[in-house]
Formats: structure tokens, C-alpha cells, sequence
């Protein structure tokens, strides 16, 4: 290696460096956090790693009933507002793929720029009408807001680009077009189905703004739940950072693993809901 | 043959728009036109909401911290992103992985990393004024403080967001071609000026995209400041969104919430014609300039 390569490795590293480390750093200040003792998280100047482990502050927020009972209110709300994404977006992401109904797009476009305030003030009137308040529907229902045109503008993208030849040549030799969606295009879309999936999950996990309006002391998610504990008990730092990693553990678990088709999702459709 | 109808497929899809987007934005728009609070009877007024709007000045103050935390929360990301995508799309060792830790904070659920944004804006015992106390600065308020509230809470914004622009800018330096690189390097040119007249002209309609994501995800920005200020000190963080929040669901005034709703949607598509008008704009005085 010539001089000037090494100084081009050498520069090149530290902009890495540069540009990683603030998520890095931030990540494992929050591991930090939440693996010390009061006394250590009040030190000054701060203490990076204990000498005592504080695993309690783990086992304190796993063992409280009501962060199970919240785990699995998320768990429900996200699994139902993403298996019913699924079901309806993916057959209407391939009719609008084969319509070519560009236009359609425009009320995702709308979904998409709209505050997820302004949908549940109607919606909170109508849950209200309705007696649905304090179940976990008005969420499962809202959260369908962040996750249908996830996956609709995901599987228009996903469509288009898989081959029509087979579709045609099952259509020609008699099949119906629901058996050709549900053996030929459905198959091929699995990789798209994916995306679309994992980023549903994502950002009905992460969603808050729908929960600390409609959900009450039973049926919080997990984001509503770390909120109310910052407010609750303000000082002890180190059983919040516990339950603030355990709550976004699933979501950078799923990052780092399927980081391929997050990628592509995001840069293919950039959406985001809420 | 006749070709086949898709509708069956889309009309599921449709009734579930209709339902929690549509028929939401249509209730909307009737709501703004009455007095409608939670408890007491509703009555038509027509327009009142919207003019009591214009003499509001905790609204007019909101459109302010808005604008000021929508602008720096474009440029800033929009800045570091394009840097972070010119160095990710350089080769070098565990690229892929270190790509998956760069994101990270974009897809970490908002409230979560608030809260420890909140612990580390601590003034006494954060770990944001130790490190400042490192290089010689002296210790800040952060959120705790009017002034300097917004460009704090812009600090989380631009970490959390700076990935997602980073991902569109390298998309769009993949698709670069590698002759004008090619050539430039034989006329000797440096590795700013390569940027500035071959890169960034090239990936221009990226940064674009980038910016208008980036402004339309900004302007309704409401999790890490809802968890970090609920608007505070006093209304200093105070925008529309958290106002949206305070008159609907604190006040329950509904029928003033809905008409704050439709005004702010209506900014952000003001926003977005904008950013269109000035990109094309551009384009015209590049072409003019090239003619």
C-alpha cells in the first residue's frame, strides 16, 4: 500500500467511526443505565461500569404483573392490527399493481401525511358511541391507520415487479383469477410480504400517540406503560432504562436480523405511520 | 377473452380506508364547523373555530416552534446523512452490520429512547453535561431551559432521523454512474470538489425525496417531545401537534381540535406545494443556466 492509501484507510475508518458512534454510544449508555444501582446512576462524574450488576432492576420490571399484562396488550394489538394489514392489503396491493390504478395511491399519500391526532378524535367519539372503551379494539382498529398503508404502497411496489407471464399463461389455461393470486402471484410476493410485515410490526409496536388517548389502566400498550412510569416514579433510573430496553429490545433484535428487508422497504416505499 | 376485474380484490381493502380514513377526515371537517365538547350539546357555528384560530396566540406561538423545529430537523439530518451515505457507500469491512447499528435509532420505539434522552439532558446528573465538561463547556440546561429547548429536542430528532436519510441518499449514489469519477480522477480533481460538481448534483432528486419525508415526519413530530417536554418549559416546545393534543384531549374541546386538525394538515400540504415550487424552480434556472 501506497502512503496516500493508508491515509485514505485510515481517514476512512474515522468517518465511520464518527458517524456509528452516537448510536453506539447512545445504546450502550441506556445498557448502562439500566444495569446500575441508584447510587451509581446518581454518581458524579458518571459511572460508565459498575462494580455491582443491578439484574434486579430487570427481575423488579419482569415481575410486576401489570408489565406482562402490558406485554401482552402490545403483543394483541400489533398482532391483530398486522394479521388484518395482511389480509386485506396484500390481495389489494396486487389489484392495484394490475389495474394499474396509480391514482389509488393518493389516499395512501393522504394517510401518510396526516397527524394521528386528527384520526382519533373521530374515532374516539365513535368508540365512545359504540361502548368499546377499555377493550383492546379501538387500538387494534387505530392502529390498522399505520399498518394498511404500509402494506398496501409496500405490495403496489412488491407487484409490479414480479413476472405476469405466469399469471397469463394460468389464466389462458382456465384457473380463476382468485386461484391464480392464491398459487401463482402469492407465492412469488413471499419476500415482499416479509417487508411489509416486519415494518407493520415495527411501527405498530412503537406506536404511542393511539394509546395514551384510547387505552386505559388495563388495556395500555408498552410504550404507553414506560410513559407512565417516567411520570410515576421519577428518580430511579435504573428500573426505567431496564423496562425502556426491554420495550425496544424486540424492534433492534429485528433490526439488526432482517436489517435486509428493512432496508428495502424503507428506501422503496419510506414510510412511516402515525 | 375478457380480461379479468381486480375490484374483488381491492374492495376489502377499500371499506377498511373508507372506515378509518376517510369517514375520519369527512367527521372531521363536519366537527370543525360546530361547538362540540365532550359533555355538553353540540351546535353548528360555521366558521367560528377557524377565526377564533387566528386570534389564538398559543396557536400562532405553536406555528412557530413548529416551523423553527421543522426546518432544523431537515437540514440537519439531511446534512449528516448525505455524509453517512457517501462513507457507507465506500467499501470496507462489516459494512452490512455496521449499517444495521447505524439504523437503529430510527426503528428503536420513540418513547423508549426518549426516556433515556431525558435522563441524559439530566442538568446535574446527565451524562450530556459531564461530556461537555470534558472539552470545556459549561454545563447546559437542555430541555429545561426556553432557549434552548427546541434545538435539544432537534439534537434527538436528527439522531433518530439522520439514518432514514442516509438509506435514500444511498440508493441514489448506487444508481451514479462511474464515468464522470473516472474522469475526474485523471483531471486531478479533489475529493470536495468530486463531491460537489460529479455527487451532489447527481443525487440531487434524492436529497429531495429525503427532504420532503423529512419535513412531513418533522412537522407532526409528537412521541420524544410529548415524553421529553409535553411542550414545556412553559409552551416553549409547544407545537401544533402537542396543541392538537391539549385542546382534544385534555380540554376536550373537540370541535376546535378538529378545526387546529384541518388547518395543520392543510400547513403541511402548503409545506410540501413549497418545497415542490422551489425544486422546480431549480431546475428551471439549471436549465436556463445550461442553455
Amino acid at each position: 500500500m501506497t502512503p496516500k492509501q493508508i491515509i485514505g484507510k485510515i481517514s476512512l475508518w474515522f468517518a465511520v467511526l464518527v458517524i456509528v458512534s452516537p448510536a453506539i454510544l447512545f445504546f450502550l449508555w441506556m445498557l448502562s443505565l439500566s444495569l446500575k444501582f441508584e447510587v451509581d446512576n446518581a454518581a458524579y462524574p458518571p459511572v460508565f461500569i459498575p462494580e455491582h450488576f443491578a439484574w434486579k432492576n430487570y427481575a423488579d420490571v419482569l415481575a410486576s404483573n401489570r408489565f406482562v399484562t402490558y406485554f401482552f396488550n402490545s403483543l394483541i394489538v400489533t398482532g391483530s392490527a398486522t394479521a388484518l394489514a395482511l389480509m386485506v392489503g396484500v390481495p389489494a396491493g396486487y389489484g392495484i399493481a394490475r389495474m394499474a390504478a396509480h391514482k389509488s395511491a393518493i389516499v395512501i399519500l393522504i394517510a401518510r401525511i396526516t397527524p394521528g391526532l386528527s384520526y382519533l378524535i373521530p374515532l374516539f367519539l365513535l368508540f365512545q358511541w359504540l361502548g368499546l372503551l377499555g377493550t383492546l379494539v379501538p387500538q387494534i382498529i387505530i392502529h390498522l391507520v399505520v399498518t394498511v398503508p404500509i402494506v398496501i404502497w409496500i405490495m403496489i411496489g412488491y407487484f409490479e415487479t414480479t413476472p405476469l407471464e405466469l399469471e397469463e399463461a394460468a389464466l389462458i389455461d382456465g384457473a380463476g383469477r382468485w386461484q391464480v393470486f392464491r398459487h401463482v402471484a402469492l407465492p412469488i410476493a413471499k419476500p415482499g410480504i416479509a417487508v411489509a410485515f416486519i415494518l407493520a410490526v415495527i411501527f405498530s409496536w412503537n406506536n404511542f400517540v393511539f394509546g395514551i388517548v384510547l387505552a386505559g389502566r388495563e388495556t395500555r400498550t408498552l410504550p404507553v406503560a414506560v410513559y407512565n412510569m417516567i411520570s410515576f416514579d421519577q428518580l430511579s433510573w435504573g428500573p426505567l432504562a431496564a423496562a425502556a430496553l426491554i420495550v425496544t429490545l424486540p424492534v433492534l433484535l429485528l433490526t439488526v436480523f432482517a436489517q435486509r428487508q428493512i432496508v428495502a422497504g424503507l428506501t422503496a416505499g419510506a414510510v412511516k405511520g402515525g | 377473452m375478457r380480461p379479468p376485474s381486480y375490484w374483488p380484490f381491492v374492495v376489502p381493502a377499500l371499506v377498511v380506508v373508507l372506515a378509518i380514513i376517510i369517514f375520519p377526515w369527512v367527521f372531521t371537517i363536519w366537527m370543525s364547523l360546530n361547538e362540540w365538547k365532550v359533555g355538553s350539546p353540540t351546535t353548528f357555528v360555521g366558521f367560528s373555530n377557524y377565526l377564533r384560530l387566528t386570534g389564538d396566540p398559543r396557536f400562532i406561538e405553536a406555528i412557530g416552534h413548529t416551523l423553527v423545529y421543522t426546518v432544523l430537523s431537515v437540514l440537519l439530518p439531511l446534512v449528516f446523512g448525505t455524509f453517512a451515505a457517501v462513507v457507507f457507500h465506500q467499501k470496507f469491512a462489516g459494512r452490512g452490520f455496521l449499517r444495521g447499528i447505524f439504523i437503529m435509532p430510527m426503528m428503536a420505539t420513540p418513547v423508549a429512547i426518549a426516556l433515556v434522552w431525558t435522563m441524559m439532558f439530566h442538568p446535574q446528573l446527565g451524562v450530556l453535561n459531564y461530556l461537555l465538561s470534558l472539552v470545556g463547556i459549561p454545563a447546559q440546561l437542555w430541555v429545561f431551559h426556553p432557549a434552548t429547548v427546541i434545538p435539544s429536542l432537534v439534537l434527538v430528532e436528527t439522531w433518530q432521523w439522520t439514518p432514514l436519510v442516509m438509506l435514500i441518499v444511498l440508493g441514489g449514489l448506487a444508481a451514479i454512474p462511474t464515468e464522470p469519477y473516472e474522469s475526474a480522477q485523471i483531471d486531478g480533481a479533489s475529493l470536495w470538489q468530486v463531491f460537489r460538481f460529479i455527487t451532489l448534483p447527481l443525487i440531487m432528486p434524492f436529497l429531495f425525496i429525503a427532504g420532503m419525508i423529512r419535513m412531513i415526519d418533522a412537522v407532526k413530530s409528537f412521541d420524544v417531545i410529548f415524553a421529553i417536554t409535553q411542550g414545556g418549559p412553559g409552551s416553549a416546545s409547544e407545537t401544533i401537534n402537542l396543541y392538537l393534543y391539549s385542546v382534544a384531549f385534555v380540554y376536550y374541546d373537540l370541535g376546535y381540535g378538529s378545526a387546529i386538525a384541518v388547518v395543520f394538515f392543510l400547513l403541511i400540504v402548503l409545506l410540501a406545494a413549497v418545497m415542490l415550487y422551489a425544486r422546480q424552480r431549480m431546475l428551471w434556472t439549471e436549465i436556463a443556466s445550461d442553455a
